[in-house]
């Protein structure tokens, strides 16, 4: 693909560019699904293409195109230079670059199973088994189950000499059972909702997600929610699992930090910040028990915000995000590094594919764990009353990343350190900077996992995302539960 | 662009690729470029184009997809091999139906709908330089306010088309031009968005002019306390949230007891003043006429005065529901051209909403001056559903949210959260505004009117 990017550089530079870098992108999909013990999606993707980015007369300009012919990418780079031009019509100032070293690299995602080498009878196989054991329980109406597997190669050149090739591979696997009784429906789903568990591996996360042991049980609680008491309303003590947490530090925390989001460059779609520049190294984001970092290094763990370099070429890097409380740390670009004072990129320039400009994206946010030992059973023991939420089934929170509201597939009142009733549709709510700072323990080690959410949403025109985030199971201290259905 | 000749010979070459009992080959793509700005600065500026060709597979009772967006020969015999090698696996599907041909796909019911052109040259014609001059403008007039502005100003040229070996061949190209615009004060903000197959139906001063009185008029926002207000909703906040119900509107989705109509169709569940139909022909409507398989798109009356009266089905979905023991109680039967690609397992969806208009209808101002107190919201934000049997939703407002008393819009105020049920709010809407196109950020385009609904549920406020 070298002369791919060849040629679209040479094009661009002979039209006036100050920077031009090309994406060529190679992409794969398999998609199995399964419903109530017949095969629904089966499907196979493959979609190829380049990008051109480049900057004009201070301004930008994105084009892409499918074709790679010669004749289709200096056209494809001519249009980027068109549009920057135009780009330049309504500018206030010159977009600026941090510098940073051209790397010439190769990084390709670890694994030990190849997915694409596993065949569809098995996969499909897998997945019949899971919804066999799901409709066994009375109750179960409705059983669904996933398999997804990703391959993306990217060859990255810039006009400063980067030259990258990286692959990425991703598994995803889940399911959910349904149960409809009388006028309601209630849900569980595993390992985590919305389409299972998602990291970048191969399809040893399949084995080790043990998708069928669990699939009885699931069942089983979704047709027990319905004899379940409605989740109390009122101020209680919450205990979040490591999944619900997962999600909770990707709205209240990874968004907010974005840092085009806070410059205003997302105000019109995905909305912008509470948090300011002024904010950085000065505010309490939360408790003492509260570090969150920004790491997509491998060393981190196989996140879906795990990579070698960035989309504009920038190494994988970890950023202190909020250190034992005091917000610490953004997510940057090289653009918008200048504008908190940083030298550097952070390293969180990522598109979707070859068609998408890069933007701003999470990598892997995640909460570290407590350094001492600490188990969710150990956890509980301590906790006099508290309703533990588990698994997500609805999460919304305002434009700028304050007021939140989150409904979990399933909960438990704990009383006196014991888990003494099921309770269903529990829900909760709060303030974003409130709800961090009452956190008052984090499991340790032991209990975090490192969780994929595949189709974070972003940018005009919108694109998806994988991001990781790593949590272990937490408590915090009089919440609003049950706003939800409050009436 | 691809034209229905070029997709015709691809197809041609595909088939004598194949060896399967049938192939169905979809075909997408288009040119698309969007100007973005903010802070008054256009900051991304993309143009893509992109050709897809997706091709299904049959044998027996089997079926399976494969897609590639290359047209090489290399290319298709390998998309060919990926489609058939699925296929080949899967377990037979006795509810798979032979792919159609264009005789069976209008079937011998179905009334013929003529859907208008959707394909504008004004459109095609719009270059980076007009999508910039068409930016300055709106930032003029937010200089001129002192505002600061962000949004999009996008073009496209689309088309889709399916062939299949059985004979059936569809096309449909269309074009898109959609402006939102967002303006912003220190601590309020308007907005206003809107999208036609015409650029010349644009009109980005007006909407700029109205989105910056929004941001001046919520200046200095009040907090009202959490509770049920009277609220006007304008037809973009009425989209995002009655999208939140149309994918029940499936056979699908009654067979697999996920629906919120389960035991529900035959009945009333909303107001008399509430009539839904499917029409892709209607003169603001877009997208194409004929589903995933092919077959052209019926007009379903979903909601008359309140009553669900029919769901949109697949051809497979329709022929499941006649044989079901639900048969009797889901009203109207038909194959109604609202399918997926096969293949899925969610089966269908109307894309096509369209409200119908009441006797008296009202305008904004008019309903407002009918209002002792309430709450005149002009958009929703990040609504998701809490339960799915009542269909409980959650949101927010955004965007220029206000207090009115004795019939006049008072203030800004600050956001709420709501926590809202679909059945309740359709069930309490006192008035309504004659239908409009409209487009949202949560839901697809619809045409839908502002509505006056009562004892409407905000559950907490945020902190602007």
């Amino acid at each position: 693909m070298k002369h791919v990017a060849n040629w679209a550089l040479n094009a661009a530079s002979a039209r006036g560019t100050s920077y031009a870098d090309v994406r060529v992108v190679a992409q794969r999909n398999r998609a199995l699904a399964t419903k109530n013990g017949k095969v629904g999606s089966a499907s196979d993707a493959e979609s190829v293409g380049m990008s051109v980015r480049v900057i004009v007369d201070g301004a930008w300009g994105f084009a892409a195109s499918s074709e790679l012919g010669r004749g289709a990418v200096e056209a494809t780079a001519a249009r980027a230079v068109e549009v920057a031009r135009a780009s330049a019509r309504v500018k206030r100032g010159d977009v600026r670059l941090a510098p940073e070293k051209p790397a010439v690299a190769e990084w390709s995602t670890p694994y030990e199973i190849d997915p694409f080498s596993i065949s569809v009878e098995q996969n499909i196989d897998l997945l019949l088994r899971i919804d066999t054991e799901l409709r066994a329980v009375s109750g179960i109406t409705l059983a669904e189950t996933n398999l997804n597997f990703n391959r993306e190669e990217q060859w990255f050149t810039s006009s400063e000499g980067a030259d990258i090739h990286q692959t990425k591979l991703s598994t995803g696997a889940g399911y959910a059972a349904y149960a409809f009784a009388g006028n309601e429906i209630q849900k569980r789903s595993y390992p985590n909702s919305f389409g299972g568990q998602w990291q970048n591996k191969g399809y040893e996360l399949v084995h080790e997600l043990k998708l069928l042991k669990n699939a009885r049980r699931i069942a089983e609680e979704a047709v027990a929610l319905h004899k379940a008491d409605q989740c109390p309303e009122g101020t209680f003590n919450l205990i979040l699992d490591s999944s619900q947490l997962g999600l909770q530090i990707h709205e209240s925390i990874g968004h907010p930090i974005e840092l085009d989001r806070v410059l205003g460059m997302e105000a019109n779609f995905a909305g912008t910040s509470f948090l300011t520049l002024d904010k950085l190294r000065k505010m309490r984001y939360g408790s003492d028990f509260v570090n969150v970092v920004a790491d997509a290094t491998q060393q981190h763990g196989p996140g879906l915000g795990t990579f070698g370099f960035d989309d504009e070429g920038v190494a994988a890097q970890c950023t202190p995000i909020i250190t034992n409380g005091l917000f610490t740390g953004y997510l940057s670009s090289r653009e918008t590094a200048h504008t908190i004072g940083e030298k550097r990129s952070g390293g969180t320039l990522r598109a979707e594919g070859w068609n998408r400009l890069p933007m701003i994206r999470m990598t892997n946010i995640s909460i570290l764990p407590g350094k001492k030992p600490l188990s969710l059973a150990e956890l509980i023991a301590s906790t006099d009353h508290a309703i533990l939420m588990q698994t997500n089934r609805s999460w919304s929170i305002d434009d700028k990343r304050y007021n939140f509201q989150f409904g979990c597939e399933i909960g438990w009142e704990i009383k006196n350190g014991k888990c003494v009733r099921m309770v269903k549709n529990p829900s909760y709510s709060g303030i974003t900077t409130e709800f961090w700072n009452s956190m008052d323990a984090i499991c340790s080690r032991d209990e975090w996992t490192l969780w994929g959410t595949p189709n974070c949403g972003k940018g005009q025109p919108q694109q998806v995302m994988g991001t990781g985030h790593g949590a272990s199971p937490a408590r915090f201290r009089k919440i609003k539960v049950g706003s939800a259905f409050q009436n | 662009m691809l034209k229905r000749e070029q997709a015709g010979d691809i197809f041609d070459r595909i088939r004598k690729l194949s060896t399967a009992d049938e192939v169905e080959v979809h075909f997408s793509g288009g040119d698309f470029a969007l100007t973005r700005f903010a802070n008054n600065t256009i900051h991304q500026n993309v143009a893509e184009e992109n050709r897809v060709v997706s091709v299904r597979t049959v044998f027996g009772e089997r079926t399976a997809r494969a897609t590639t967006n290359k047209f090489d020969d290399d290319s298709l015999r390998q998309v060919v091999k990926s489609s058939e090698s699925l296929a080949k696996v899967q377990h037979p599907d006795p509810d798979l139906l032979p792919v159609p041909d264009a005789k069976e796909a209008l079937g011998s019911e179905r009334e013929s709908i003529l859907v208008p052109s959707r394909h504008f040259e004004e459109t095609t014609n719009i270059t980076p330089e007009i999508r910039a001059h068409g930016v300055k403008r709106i930032v003029h007039v937010a200089d001129h306010h002192k505002l600061t502005t962000a949004g999009v100003f996008s073009t496209a040229e689309s088309f889709e088309g399916i062939f299949n070996s059985r004979g059936l061949s569809q096309w449909h190209i269309q074009t898109l031009a959609e402006i939102s615009i967002s303006m912003m004060a220190g601590d309020s903000s308007g907005w206003q968005k809107a999208n036609f197959p015409n650029v010349a139906n644009l009109d980005p001063m007006k909407l700029a002019e109205t989105a910056a009185q929004k941001a001046l008029d919520s200046a200095h926002p009040r907090e009202l306390p959490a509770g049920k207000y009277t609220v006007i909703l304008e037809p973009s906040a009425v989209l995002d949230m009655v999208g939140f119900m149309f994918f029940d509107y499936s056979g699908v989705a009654i067979l697999d007891q996920r629906s919120f109509l389960t035991g529900r169709i035959g009945k009333k569940i909303f107001g008399d003043n509430i009539t839904i139909t499917d029409d892709v022909s209607h003169p603001l409507q877009t997208g194409s006429p004929f589903d995933g398989e092919g077959v052209p798109r019926c007009r379903v009356p979903l909601v008359e005065k309140g009553v669900v009266k029919r769901v949109v089905y697949a051809r497979s979905t329709a022929a499941r529901m006649r044989k079901s023991e639900l048969r009797d109680t889901v009203g109207r039967i038909e194959s109604t051209g609202h399918g997926f690609p096969l293949p899925n397992e969610i089966g269908e969806m109307p894309l096509n909403i369209v409200f119908a208009s009441t006797d008296q209808p009202r305008t904004i101002e008019e309903m407002i001056r009918s209002t002792a107190k309430g709450v005149l919201v002009t958009r929703f934000w990040y609504i998701r559903e809490v339960e799915p049997f009542e269909k409980m939703l959650t949101g927010m407002t955004r965007d220029g949210t206000f207090l009115i008393e004795n019939g006049r819009v008072q203030c800004g105020i600050r956001n709420f959260r709501f926590n809202e049920s679909l059945l309740h709010m359709l069930s309490n809407v006192e008035s309504m505004s004659m239908p409009s196109r409209s487009s949202g950020e949560e839901s697809f385009d619809m045409v839908v009117p502002a509505m006056k609904v009562n004892d409407f549920n905000f559950t907490e406020v945020t902190k602007f």
